[in-house]
C-alpha cells in the first residue's frame, strides 16, 4: 500500500471497531425496540412472527392506572432524590472547604457507596431495615422508641434514604471540585470588603459556582431514572406498588408478565422523557457558553 | 478556603467524625456481620462480642474450596463458577473497551474528521438510555438475531464440538454479556480518553514521525504511555459497571453463565433468608471495587469530574 493512502485509512481504521460495535449493540438494539413496541410480542415469538397493532401498547399503557401510578413513583423518587442530595451535598461541600489534613482520605471514603454494586447496597439496606433483625428498629428499641415499618408503609421514603446516602457523595465530590476552582481574587476581595461567611456563600461562592451546580443536577437526575438493582433487592417493588419505578416495571413486564412489546412502549415513554431532559441539559450548557463567550466580548471591548 | 491558622471548632471534628461513620457503618456492619453465624445476627448480641467464624465463606465458596467443609452438607450455593464468570466479564470487556476506545479517541482528536460537540453529544445521549430501556431488545436480539445457523459453517462447527440443539445465540455466552457491556461503556471511555489525549503536544508525535515511526508505533509508543492516568479512570469506571451490573446479565446469562450480582438476588428473594451467607457473598462482591476505592481514589475523582463537569 502506498503510504499517502495508508496514512489516509488510518483514522477511519482506528474508528471502525468502535463504530460498528456501538452500531450493532446500541443503536440497532435501539431501533430494534421501536419497531417491537408497535407489536404485539411475546418472548417465544421471534419479531418477524408478532402481529403488527400500531399504536396500541401505547394507548393501554397510557390509560393503564398500574403505569401511571409507576410513572408518579419514579417522578416523586427522582425528585426528591435530586433535592436532598444536592441541598445535603453542597451543603457539605461549603463546610468541608477548607485545608483539612486527611481530606483525601475523607473523599476516598466518600465515593465508598457509590463504587460498591448497586445489588450489595440493597442488601444491605434490606438487612438495616428489616423490621426485627434490623439495625435501625433495634436501636430505636433500644432507645424505648416504636419501631418504624421501614420497608412496609414507608417504603418509598427508605428508598429515597438509601439512594441519598449512596449518591450525595457524588454531588459532594463535584461541587468540592467546582468550589475549589472558584477565582481566588473574588473571595479574597469580598473578604476585605467584610462580608460574612454566608455572604460570601450566597453572593459569591454559590452564583459562581452555579453552571457546574446544574448540570451535575441533572446528571444525578438522568441517573436518578436509572436506578433499579438497589430497590429490586430492597422491596422487590413492592408492598403494592409504592416503590416500582419505571425501570422495575419494564423488566417485570418483560420477563414476569411476558409482553415484549408493551415492555418496548414503555421503555419508550421513559427515553422520550430523558431525552427532554437531556436536550434541556444541552440548551443550557449551550447558552452559557454564549453568555461567556458574550462577556469576554464585552471585555475585550473595554480594554 | 484557608482558615488552617484559626483552630477549629472540635464541632466540626465531631461532624466529621459523624459522617464517615454514616459513609463507612453499613459496610463494616455487612463486614462484621458476615462473620456471624445466623444465630448471633437474629439473637441480637450486637457489638463486636461474638466469636467470628469463616462458616459463611466456606458455605458461600463451597465449590471451588479445595477440603469439603464439615458444617455445608450440600453445596447449592454456586459462587465460586459466578465469581469467575464475573472476573472473566468484567476484566474482558474492560480490555476491550479500553482498547477500542483508546483508538477511537485518538482519531477523533488528531485527524478532527468528527468535532469535539459530536462525541461529547453521543456519550451523553448513551449515557442517558437506562439498562431497562435495553433490554427488551436486547433479549430479543441476542436470542434471535444474533445467531449462527446450526446447518452453516462455523455454527455447525461449534455445535459439534460444544454439544447441544438449536441454533449457536449470543444469549447464554459470556460474549454476548461482554458486547452489550464494551457498547455500553464506549462513549464514556472515548470521552474521558480524548481529553487527555488533546493535552499531548503535536511537536512530540511529529519528532517520532520524522524519526520514521509508522501510525501505529507512534500511537502505542508515544501516545498510549502518555495517558496512562486516563486509561487508569478509564478502566475502573468500565470495570465497575461490567462487575457490579445485574439486568441486562439476567436476560443475557443461562446456568452456566451467571454471574455474581445475580447469584445474590436470586438467592435474597428465597423465602428463608440466610443473612450470613448473604453477607459473605455481597462483601466477596464489594471487595474489588473496595480495593480499587482505596488505591486509586485520586483517579476515579478524576474520572468522575471529568465525565461531569466538562460533559
Amino acid at each position: 500500500m502506498r503510504p499517502a493512502l495508508a496514512n489516509r485509512l488510518t483514522p477511519y481504521m482506528f474508528l471502525a471497531p468502535a463504530a460498528v460495535i456501538m452500531a450493532i449493540a446500541l443503536l440497532y438494539p435501539l431501533g430494534y425496540m421501536i419497531w417491537g413496541s408497535f407489536r404485539d410480542w411475546s418472548p417465544s415469538q421471534t419479531i418477524g412472527e408478532a402481529e403488527f397493532v400500531g399504536f396500541k401498547n401505547y394507548i393501554t399503557l397510557w390509560n393503564d392506572p398500574n403505569f401511571r401510578e409507576s410513572l408518579g413513583v419514579t417522578l416523586k423518587f427522582a425528585f426528591f432524590v435530586v433535592t436532598f442530595e444536592m441541598i445535603i451535598g453542597v451543603g457539605l461541600a461549603l463546610l468541608l472547604d477548607r485545608d483539612l489534613r486527611g481530606m483525601s482520605l475523607l473523599r476516598t471514603l466518600f465515593i465508598l457507596p457509590m463504587m460498591i454494586a448497586p445489588v450489595v447496597v440493597g442488601l444491605m439496606w434490606r438487612y438495616m431495615y428489616h423490621p426485627t433483625v434490623g439495625t435501625y428498629n433495634r436501636l430505636l428499641d433500644w432507645l424505648g422508641l416504636p419501631t418504624v415499618d421501614w420497608l412496609g408503609q414507608h417504603a418509598l421514603m427508605s428508598i429515597i434514604i438509601a439512594d441519598i446516602w449512596q449518591w450525595t457523595p457524588f454531588i459532594f465530590i463535584l461541587s468540592l471540585a467546582a468550589l475549589q476552582s472558584l477565582p481566588r481574587s473574588a473571595l479574597e476581595a469580598a473578604r476585605i470588603d467584610g462580608a460574612t461567611g454566608w455572604q460570601q456563600i450566597i453572593h459569591i461562592k454559590l452564583p459562581l459556582m452555579m453552571p457546574v451546580l446544574i448540570v451535575t443536577a441533572l446528571l444525578r437526575l438522568i441517573d436518578a431514572f436509572k436506578v433499579l438493582e438497589v430497590i429490586l433487592v430492597m422491596t422487590e417493588g413492592g408492598p403494592g406498588l409504592s416503590t416500582e419505578i419505571l425501570a422495575l416495571r419494564i423488566s417485570r413486564t418483560a420477563t414476569e408478565f411476558r409482553e415484549l412489546g408493551v415492555a418496548a412502549a414503555m421503555s419508550n415513554y421513559l427515553l422520550i422523557l430523558l431525552l427532554g431532559l437531556t436536550v434541556a441539559m444541552f440548551a443550557f450548557n449551550r447558552l452559557q457558553e454564549i453568555r461567556a463567550a458574550r462577556v469576554r466580548a464585552a471585555v475585550e471591548e473595554d480594554e | 478556603m484557608s482558615q488552617s491558622n484559626t483552630r477549629q471548632n472540635p464541632a466540626f471534628y465531631a461532624l466529621i467524625a459523624v459522617l464517615v461513620i454514616m459513609a463507612i457503618g453499613p459496610v463494616l456492619l455487612m463486614f462484621v456481620n458476615s462473620f456471624k453465624l445466623d444465630v448471633d445476627i437474629i439473637s441480637g448480641t450486637s457489638g463486636l462480642l461474638f466469636l467470628p467464624t469463616i462458616q459463611n465463606y466456606e458455605k458461600a465458596l463451597c465449590d471451588v474450596l479445595w477440603y469439603e467443609p464439615s458444617h455445608v452438607e450440600f453445596c447449592s450455593l454456586k459462587f465460586g463458577g459466578a465469581f469467575i464468570n464475573s472476573l472473566i466479564i468484567a476484566l474482558v470487556s474492560t480490555v476491550l473497551t479500553l482498547i477500542i476506545g483508546c483508538m477511537a479517541a485518538y482519531a477523533l482528536v488528531r485527524f478532527r474528521f468528527m468535532g469535539r460537540d459530536t462525541v461529547s453529544m453521543s456519550t451523553l445521549m448513551v449515557r442517558m438510555v437506562p439498562p431497562a430501556v435495553l433490554l427488551v431488545p436486547v433479549f430479543g436480539l441476542w436470542n434471535n438475531e444474533f445467531c449462527l445457523d446450526k446447518e452453516g459453517l462455523i455454527g455447525g462447527f461449534i455445535r459439534d464440538t460444544m454439544g447441544g440443539r438449536g441454533d449457536v445465540c449470543l444469549a447464554g455466552t459470556h460474549s454476548g454479556i461482554i458486547l452489550i457491556y464494551v457498547a455500553m461503556n464506549l462513549p464514556f471511555v472515548i470521552w474521558i480518553l480524548q481529553s487527555f489525549i488533546v493535552q499531548i503536544p503535536r511537536s512530540l508525535e511529529e519528532a517520532a514521525r520524522v524519526d520514521g515511526a509508522g501510525p501505529f508505533q507512534v500511537f502505542f509508543k508515544v501516545v498510549l504511555p502518555l495517558i496512562k492516568p486516563g486509561l487508569a479512570a478509564a478502566a475502573i469506571f468500565t470495570f465497575r459497571i461490567a462487575w457490579n451490573e445485574y439486568l441486562l446479565a439476567s436476560a443475557l446469562s443461562d446456568r452456566d453463565t451467571k454471574t455474581v450480582p445475580i447469584l445474590i438476588v436470586n438467592n435474597m428473594s428465597e423465602f428463608n433468608v440466610e443473612w450470613g451467607v448473604i453477607m459473605a457473598t455481597g462483601m466477596l462482591l464489594a471487595i474489588p471495587p473496595i480495593i480499587f476505592t482505596l488505591f486509586a481514589s485520586r483517579q476515579i475523582i478524576t474520572g468522575m469530574t471529568a465525565g461531569a463537569v466538562k460533559g
